[in-house]
């Protein structure tokens, strides 16, 4: 458990880190808050020659929201998102989730850019965004681009970021007041990824669901974002058997791997209960 | 010298903090601050660091080692291999179970991360640069994981080293990969009880491989002084005498020139006992270079290297009559040991007391029989928080209790109360052997009821069921009994011992002038609090107030020589020790009262603190008074000085024992199991410090609760390890753990100078059946007699979907 040798950069300012990222090459690796690189380093999985840590850069630590949209630094620590009442106030699964990351210690130093911008299928934020809609906005030498959290998964560890680029910042439309929603993540203890988790967001009106979506966590290689099974609860009453009919919906797309989370069938029935319970518990908040 | 502000008798005893007082743990000052000095807080000028090379396969031929890549990284000094360990013959140590384990390994590789061989360096990033850098050539070979197949005709090979010698430690080995087999009790007997039997029931019970996972890893330092000789060694060890002395008998170096030192210890539970490889690496690496060489394991090599605990499979059957009296106890276990036999037990108990295995309860006649075998995982098989092999044995016999108890349509309590052994029974001689000390198993189980208002538990239990069925919840309430027995305190010399040391245990005792004093323990704390309750034994027996009393252990140079801490012994064996040194302190200072009070011994008597002439108390002389005149007056016939030395070999083991009774509801959807309640009560005997015995119990079951829910260490069918990481091998965090309820009752030990019995262990043997039955009474109406643990998400809902209660 002990990393390879490596140079530590620590830029002050976006542009410094991307001009290192292109003056070292593909032998750099960006850090954010290190909870997954480091101990992909320590496990020598990771040996980079380079670390660019952007923790002195301010520019990517803003949450801001307003009417119609929020937007997150990359840098904001998931403390800091459990603890911004405003972001709560308009969003607040965000809270709801980043409370089910790891623990406090955890939460203190993980990023929610290192979160999404990772690839890895286990971080619950990627799964978050996509069902939020959100879009990430990528910074590199030739400037600034954007892409949708649903275009930007590939394959575990695979993104759309290309070498030399940084994730920036993370912007959505800010979801409608009134909304319904809901992480629910089975784990087998603190700090463990999900066995599956789901994420719901839904809006009702008269009774009936107006619009829906649902993503999920670590049943694929990818986050998953659950167009059908969103699309079947729209227009519902959110019954009990519409909402095992939506579950039934997710639960079709997952592709989970055999781990010691359990086996393949049990994991895919996990991520079908945990879209109910999500379902429910949001139908039940939603006014 | 006289003490002046006269107090009242409640007063000098309250100042005392002597027995069943709940002081604060000494220890703690520096522990909560952040100063304990482990391991790996040990700097020395010049230090260099060792790290293994491992197996990445589980059997595998070595064709090839190749250092060169490694030895031109700046700082990498040496690559040790087996080959330069064969001159010095240490290429092989002995294990405590009389076999062999590779210090590195010799020709083939026997399973995943076995040692390969030693980088030393002048830091510990240089060698783990250089442990990347050293080239191995294998040749994979085929793998046994499965104990049951170890002993098929076909079965690889696995130990070359041994593969002639058919006369094991223990007798006749009837396979390459077998063991040994070992037996006890009345074979013919027991079968013609199964036969007669109204009532038999069998079931194999799986009590999975686990690992005790300290906080801190296992780790040394060794440092050989070439100037004069003398070996010091710093180590994580339960036992640094037993260390010190088997170092002496592998390395020739002399025991008096090899000193072992244990410092602080973040934790044991018996993964600390025996000798590991890398112990053997840094000394050789020490005599070597003639500098201090550190070895500490991380996580994984910890979890997938040094000592597991479990991998019993165990067959039972009981015979009862219909009415539920038992009549027999048949067992039969298939021990997997790994891939060298390192268990940790005494010498000639190669299934540690598995022979416990009839429990609480009265049963005539009893047989059983252990096969160990090989396999290609890790070595190990130690007591992991219980004595030798209970845990697994109060499993088998209290899992089989709840079978037997569902095959008669009897409540699981009732029926153990039916057969409980009756207090007027004590001392009680079992079918197995064993002469159980003391117990009142009726009044615990009686309280424990009570407590937990177990009629009303059942009640709540058939509405929940009726609710299920009408589809109201999809929640099931299980209510766990379980009444366990320990037997702690190893051991009688004149049956226990390791590698030919007797297991008794020791303690000295020096007053100092000012009537303050040291005590020194054959033992080593790895956070059981000996500074405290030791100290507290002590101010009972010669009325020096504990915080005067200062207490050391693992220091082979200073300490008295004791077979260390395991096994729940150290509060039987050298608890003991110490209440007999004060009272040979105290036999002397009565000598000495009685010279200065001009009386004659006789007419004296022993009152907290003082001896006092019998019947005119203002006469006295305290312990202080008494100590400072051992210094400076010339008494006849008495030399000057206050000291004693006890090695105390105790009689019998001492029988801790417990009721415990949990509630779990399992969410038969997702297999999450909640821990609604969980009471324990225990009777350790004479209670030395409640709130140590309460923080005991609450670590013993939350250990316990981690191996019923998930803790497992496995192998793939080609030799991985898998879970050797704390991602996957489940180490409850506050979040998980219930609240733990405590309770007791006092049932001294006969034959322990203070009555008391050891409590550490008792929460692991009690709380794994308890919790474990729990589960399986969930499903128990819906058809369930027996699943395997770890009771995890998956299984459990496995278990649900058998039963057709999910879909």
């Amino acid at each position: 458990m002990i990393p390879g040798s490596f140079e530590y950069h620590r830029p002050s300012s976006l542009d410094d880190a991307i001009g290192l990222l292109s003056s070292l090459g593909e032998d750099a690796l960006l850090v954010a808050g290190g909870h997954s690189l480091i101990p992909m380093m320590k496990l020598r999985m990771a040996m980079p020659e380079h670390l660019v840590d952007l923790q002195d850069v301010q520019s990517l630590k803003s949450i801001t929201v307003d009417t119609n949209q929020i937007s997150l630094g990359a840098m904001v620590t998931q403390a800091e998102l459990i603890a911004s009442d405003e972001l709560h106030a308009a969003c607040p699964i965000l809270r709801e989730t980043s409370l089910q990351i790891a623990d406090p210690q955890i939460r203190n130093l993980g990023t929610i850019g290192g979160n999404v911008a990772n690839g890895d299928p286990g971080n619950d934020m990627p799964a978050i965004m996509q069902m939020l809609g959100a879009t990430y906005v990528l910074a590199g030498p030739q400037g600034t681009r954007e892409i949708a959290a649903r275009d930007f998964y590939e394959a575990a560890f695979f993104t759309a970021r290309e070498d030399g680029e940084i994730l920036t910042t993370i912007k959505f439309d800010t979801p409608t007041a009134g909304h319904g929603w809901a992480y629910e993540k089975q784990k087998r203890k603190i700090g463990d990824y999900a066995t599956a988790a789901a994420a719901v967001v839904l809006t009702v009106s008269g009774g009936v669901c107006e619009t829906a979506s649902i993503g999920l966590t670590n049943v694929a290689d990818t986050p998953l974002w659950a167009e059908e099974a969103a699309g079947v609860l729209v227009g519902s009453a959110l019954d009990e058997a519409t909402i095992k009919t939506a579950a039934n919906a997710a639960v079709a797309i997952t592709d989970p791997a055999l781990d010691g989370r359990g086996p393949v069938e049990f994991r895919k029935h996990i991520a079908g209960i945990m879209v109910q319970r999500a379902v429910a518990k949001a139908a039940q908040r939603a006014q | 010298m006289n003490d002046q502000t006269p107090i009242s008798r409640e007063e000098r005893i309250e100042k005392l903090q002597g027995l069943g007082c709940s002081r604060k743990r000494v220890e703690d000052a520096r522990f909560t601050q952040g100063k304990g000095n482990y391991i790996d807080d040990l700097k020395l000028p010049g230090m260099l660091f060792g790290d293994f090379v491992r197996s990445p396969y589980g059997h595998a031929r070595i064709k090839s080692i190749n250092p060169e890549a490694a030895l031109a990284v700046p700082g990498v000094l040496a690559v040790i291999t087996a080959e330069e360990l064969k001159p010095l013959a240490l290429h092989y140590m002995p294990t405590l179970a009389g076999d062999v384990q590779a210090v590195l390994a010799d020709e083939k590789v026997l399973f995943q991360n076995q040692e390969v061989a030693f980088v030393v360096a002048t830091d510990r990033y240089a060698a783990a640069d250089g442990v990347e850098l050293v080239e191995v050539d294998y040749e994979p070979l085929p793998v046994i994981n499965d104990a049951f197949k170890a002993m098929d005709e076909d079965a690889p090979l696995l130990r070359e080293d041994i593969k002639d010698k058919m006369e094991g430690a223990h007798g006749p080995r009837k396979h390459h990969n077998h063991i040994f087999f070992w037996e006890e009790g009345d074979k013919d007997g027991t079968e013609k009880a199964l036969d007669d039997a109204d009532v038999v029931v069998e079931e194999l019970i799986t009590y999975q491989r686990v690992h005790p996972c300290p906080l801190e890893t296992c780790g040394c330092v060794a440092s050989m002084d070439k100037i004069n000789g003398k070996l010091t060694l710093w180590g994580t060890f339960q036992a640094p005498h037993a260390v010190r002395t088997v170092a002496s008998l592998i390395t020739n170096i002399a025991e008096h020139n090899i000193r072992v030192i244990s410092p602080d210890i973040g934790g044991g539970f018996g993964n600390k006992v025996g000798v590991y490889p890398g112990y053997i690496c840094a000394t050789v690496a020490s005599i070597v270079t003639g500098k201090p060489v550190k070895w500490v394991e991380d996580r994984i090599e910890n979890l997938s290297s040094t000592a597991f605990a479990r991998d019993y499979h165990m067959t039972g059957k009981i015979a009862a009559t219909k009415d539920g009296k038992i009549t027999g106890l048949w067992a039969h276990v298939l021990a997997d040991h790994g891939a060298f036999d390192a268990c940790a037990d005494p010498t000639k108990f190669p299934a540690g007391f598995f022979h416990i295995v009839t429990g609480s309860y009265d049963i005539p006649v009893a047989y059983v029989g252990v096969d160990g075998v090989y396999t290609n995982k890790a070595p190990g098989g130690v007591a992991y928080r219980c004595s030798f092999r209970v845990t697994e044995a109060a499993y088998l016999i209290e899992r089989m209790i709840d079978i037997l108890a569902r095959k008669l349509d009897m409540d699981p309590a009732e029926l153990r109360i039916k057969n409980f052994i009756k207090k007027e029974q004590f001392p009680y001689q079992s079918a197995l052997g064993w002469e159980y000390d003391s117990g009142d198993y009726h009044t615990a189980m009686e309280k424990a009821m009570t407590t937990v208002d177990y009629k009303a538990l059942r009640v709540e239990q058939t509405e929940n069921r009726a609710a299920f069925d009408r589809g109201e919840t999809r929640s099931l309430m299980g209510v766990g009994v379980a009444f366990f027995t320990e037997i702690v305190g190893a051991g009688p010399v004149k049956n226990c011992d390791i590698l030919g040391l007797g297991m008794f245990d020791s303690c000295e005792i020096r007053i100092h002038p000012t009537g303050s004093a040291i005590a020194r323990l054959g033992t080593i704390s790895q956070g059981q609090g000996h500074a405290t309750t030791f100290a507290q034994i002590l101010a009972s027996e010669i009325g020096i107030p504990a915080e005067d009393i200062t207490l050391e252990e693992g220091d082979t140079d200073t300490a008295p020589y004791g077979l260390g801490t395991y096994g729940s012994r150290s509060t039987p064996v050298a608890g003991a020790a110490t209440a007999m040194a004060g009272r040979k302190i105290r036999a002397k200072a009565q000598m000495i009262a009685a010279y200065l009070l001009e009386v004659h011994e006789g007419d004296l008597e022993w009152d907290v603190d003082r001896f006092q002439i019998k019947g005119n108390p203002e006469a006295h002389k305290t312990m202080k008074e008494i100590a400072f005149a051992s210094y400076n007056q010339a008494i006849p016939g008495l030399e000057p000085g206050l000291e004693a030395v006890s090695y105390y070999d105790p009689p019998n083991m001492t029988y801790p024992f417990g009721a415990y009774i949990c509630v779990v509801d399992v969410d038969v959807d997702t297999g999450v199991i909640d821990v609604r309640r969980f009471y324990a009560l225990d009777d350790c005997g004479t209670r030395i410090n409640p709130m140590i015995i309460e923080g005991q119990v609450h670590g013993g079951l939350t250990e316990a609760l981690a191996i019923v829910m998930g803790q497992e260490i496995s192998y793939d069918e080609i030799g991985n390890i898998k879970g050797a990481t704390l991602m996957d091998f489940f180490l409850p965090t506050a979040v998980e753990t219930p609240n733990w309820e405590t309770g007791h009752t006092t049932t001294p030990s006969p034959h322990h100078p203070i009555g008391a019995k050891g409590v550490g262990e008792s929460p692991n043997v009690g709380g794994v059946p308890a919790l474990s039955n729990a589960v399986h009474d969930a499903f128990a109406h819906k058809g369930l007699t027996h699943t395997q643990m770890p009771h995890d998400h998956w299984r459990v809902w496995k278990v649900a979907q058998k039963l057709g209660l999910t879909d």
